[in-house]
């Protein structure tokens, strides 16, 4: 991940470098149109369409990212010559029509390191736009995958287990049940509380795409940093961003009740301390309890997240394979929750 | 496509119904046979314009990943919900929470089947006047825990239809309408699903002209704390036939309906202004029709425990209260001779009863006493006068034009 990040650092590096910020290769015209290309080459993002190499913008990474069985995420955001994005006082980033936010999926031991896919999140002015495009066979070119698809892959986790699933690309419409609010399509990972920008980026680079850099100061810590935070906060920044894009009041499932925002009352039936199953079918697993409150064991959240059958697993897509350690730090924040509080 | 020698003539077509306009409404047809069908009918559905009728050839689909629709104003019409019919096949399937998830307006579903999902069956979400029509599902292996949760699951809707709908082997409610309102389902069969169909924090339904047999409980009437929407209320039960519910609980545990008795008729839990009339009740061992105030702890300010207002008018009951399956019920079976009332009230809050048969109630005002304090006596509940008779539900014009 560290080498890929370096050479898009080095891409950005030789793109600021020069007299143009942004390469005149993307293609604002098809950005900004309504169009759905079927090949990825047709918006110019990446330099000679090779992943590792946007042609122009600035990379970024999360405090805590969305887990998507084990990816490594290279995201960049392009954004039009001469228009910047603004963070705004609630933290939420506004970008201006024609942005792109580029987030390539792949594994450092699949293909080496080619990404699978690449998810684009548009900024036009009817709203954003999610579309979803497979890097073909010879890696020369993507293609848009509306519908999704499920591509056999075997890699390693972190742990060095060896996985063979077949991940799933998700379709458009499943892009949009994770990045919905109020039934229009938002980003899940930049907002202020969780964003970090590139830090190779030089002031002057932020400031370019950015009108108010300064105020990109993240408050969530780093979640699988036992230093940056507690367990407890380090387990709600990790909820926040795995859980509460459907998991709000205007999201995907706010039926549910269950609300697991950074900003929620992690202490109240509605972040689940106590909750009883709604709507949950197998996914309660017998039990009485989202979180049972010192009891790992006893509360179905954990189950859900351990499990990978389609009826009982949460998130309800974008995963194919159990995130240990971000299930362990979840089960270490409810084992240390003392009982009586519930 | 409905003619089983055409299934192979075309991949995906587009067939133009107006080529001339470009707006005019289409029908995208997709064949079962189709490889990468999944993806391909996925595609149609992302694809599809308002107006547009995604045309579901006839044959069984295998299918691994759920599928939605999120275009307003869409037909998806299958050949047929029965054999022959196009059959949504999701034994195989990897992921997603449902088998159709339907997130747009005035969406219009007819003819197909969906089978033994790992999750949901068909939900719909936020979806305005949504009608579901001649549809089947099911969980062909019949009742077992390892069913998904809600055949027909709209939830966060105004005006629902459900009209002639099969479903059976839900782990916990075969139609489930949760946190909406103005809702017809009328003309179904709910049968060996935990709960035939429930109607859960919503205002204003009528349920209606059904068949709830074989199931655990035949038709529930739910109101649930902690919920973005609560408060439910203005239900008619009316004209339904409620019958041998008596498939053994087989919901996981932790769920609500996991408390439901077997052999129970009608079970309306808190809500105000249920009216329940001209059933025909039978063969419930439990009871025809069971009233309670939610009684589990909670920490919600906003909730109201109590049913209130519950009115049980012009009901046939056959044989009920044989086999009572709540904690006691047999010992009070035996203490009456063998069979409780076919009406069973908790005491909490309050019911008008005018059907001439027997009321046992638990006395239980408090739904903070536990049951096992439970001091079980007839009641006479035909005093008082009822509250005022319910409007009939309407549906928008447009929506009933649908199913003519």
């Amino acid at each position: 991940m560290r080498r890929i990040f370096a050479a898009i650092c080095a891409a950005l590096l030789c793109a600021s470098g020069g007299a143009a910020l942004v390469a005149p290769s993307v293609d604002q015209a098809v950005v900004e149109s309504d169009a759905m290309p079927t090949k990825l080459s047709a918006f110019g993002l990446f330099r000679g369409n090779d992943p590792k190499l946007p042609a122009t913008g600035i990379g970024y990474t999360l405090r805590a990212p969305l887990f998507s069985d084990y990816t490594d995420k290279h995201r960049f955001i392009s954004i039009p010559a001469g228009k910047k994005a603004k963070v705004l006082a609630d933290g939420v980033i506004e970008f201006p029509v024609g942005t792109v936010l580029v987030k390539s999926f792949g594994w450092s031991d699949v293909d080496e390191g080619h990404p699978v896919e690449t998810r684009l999140l548009i900024r036009r002015a009817s709203g954003w736009t999610a579309l979803p495009y497979i890097w073909d066979a010879d890696g020369k070119d993507a293609t848009l995958a509306l519908g999704g698809r499920r591509v056999p892959v075997t890699f390693k986790s972190p742990d060095g287990e060896t996985h063979s699933i077949r991940y799933a690309v998700p379709n458009k419409n499943q892009c949009k049940e994770c990045h919905s609010l109020a039934g229009e399509i938002v980003p899940i990972g930049p907002k202020a509380r969780n964003f970090i920008l590139d830090p190779a980026a030089s002031d002057k680079l932020r400031s370019v795409y950015f009108e108010n850099p300064a105020a990109l100061k993240p408050t969530m810590p780093q979640w699988d940093d036992p230093k940056a935070g507690s367990v407890a906060d380090r387990a709600r920044a990790y909820l926040d961003v795995n859980c509460a894009h459907c998991h709000n009041p205007a999201g995907s499932a706010s039926n549910s009740g269950l609300f697991l925002r950074w900003t929620d009352d992690p202490t109240g039936v509605n972040y689940g301390i106590g909750k009883r199953p709604t709507a949950a079918g197998r996914g309660s697993g017998g039990m009485d309890f989202a979180i049972a409150p010192g009891d790992p064991a006893h509360s179905f959240l954990i189950y859900r997240l351990e499990s990978t059958d389609p009826g009982i697993a949460m998130p309800e897509v974008g995963r194919s394979t159990v995130h240990k350690e971000g299930a362990a730090l979840l089960r270490q924040w409810i084992a240390e929750m003392p009982k009586a509080s519930h | 496509m409905r003619f089983h020698g055409l299934r192979h003539a075309a991949t995906l077509c587009i067939v133009a119904a107006f080529a001339a306009s470009p707006a005019a409404a289409k029908v995208i047809s997709v064949s079962a046979t189709t490889p990468d069908a999944n993806e391909k009918l996925q595609e149609a559905l992302i694809l599809a314009q308002p107006g547009d009728t995604v045309q579901l050839g006839a044959g069984v689909w295998k299918l691994t990943d759920g599928l939605s629709l999120d275009v307003a104003n869409v037909t998806v019409r299958g050949a047929g919900a029965g054999e022959g019919g196009s059959i949504l096949d999701f034994a195989g399937q990897q992921g997603a929470g449902e088998g159709l998830l339907v997130t747009s307006d005035n969406v219009f579903l007819t003819q197909f089947a969906v089978l033994n999902t790992k999750g949901d069956g068909i939900k719909s979400k936020g979806a305005d006047r949504i009608v579901y029509h001649k549809l089947r599902v099911e969980w062909t292996a019949g009742p077992k825990e390892t069913n998904g949760a809600y055949g027909i699951y709209p939830v966060e809707s105004s005006d629902v239809l459900i009209d002639s709908v099969f479903v059976r082997g839900a782990s916990d409610a075969g139609i489930y309408v949760g946190q909406s309102k103005n809702i017809v389902v009328r003309d179904s069969i709910a049968t060996e699903n935990v709960a035939g169909i429930e109607i859960e924090n919503s205002y204003d339904a009528d349920v209606h002209d059904n068949i709830a047999t074989k199931n655990t409980g035949g038709i529930l009437v739910f109101d649930l704390p902690s919920l973005p929407m609560q408060g439910g209320h203005n239900v008619r039960v009316f004209e339904n036939i409620v019958n041998d519910n008596s498939t053994p609980n087989f919901a996981p545990k932790g769920n609500i309906v996991a408390s439901v008795p077997t052999g129970t008729g009608v079970l309306v839990m808190a809500n105000r202004n249920v009216e329940i009339f001209d059933n025909v009740f039978d063969q419930n061992g439990t009871a025809n029709v069971m009233i309670v105030g939610y009684r589990y702890e909670h920490k919600d300010p906003k909730y109201q425990p109590l049913p209130k207002g519950i009115v049980v008018r012009g009901n046939q009951h056959g044989k009920a209260g044989y086999a009572p399956k709540f904690a006691g019920g047999d010992m009070i079976a035996a203490a009456m001779g063998g069979s409780i009332p076919p009406i069973l009230w908790d005491g909490a809050g309050d019911a008008i009863v005018l059907d001439k048969v027997g009321v046992l109630s638990l006395n239980l005002p408090d739904v903070k006493t536990p049951q096992s304090e439970a001091k079980p006596s007839p009641a006479d509940l035909s005093k008082g006068t009822p509250p005022a008779a319910l409007p009939v539900i309407k549906l928008p014009e447009a929506m009933e034009a649908k199913v003519r």
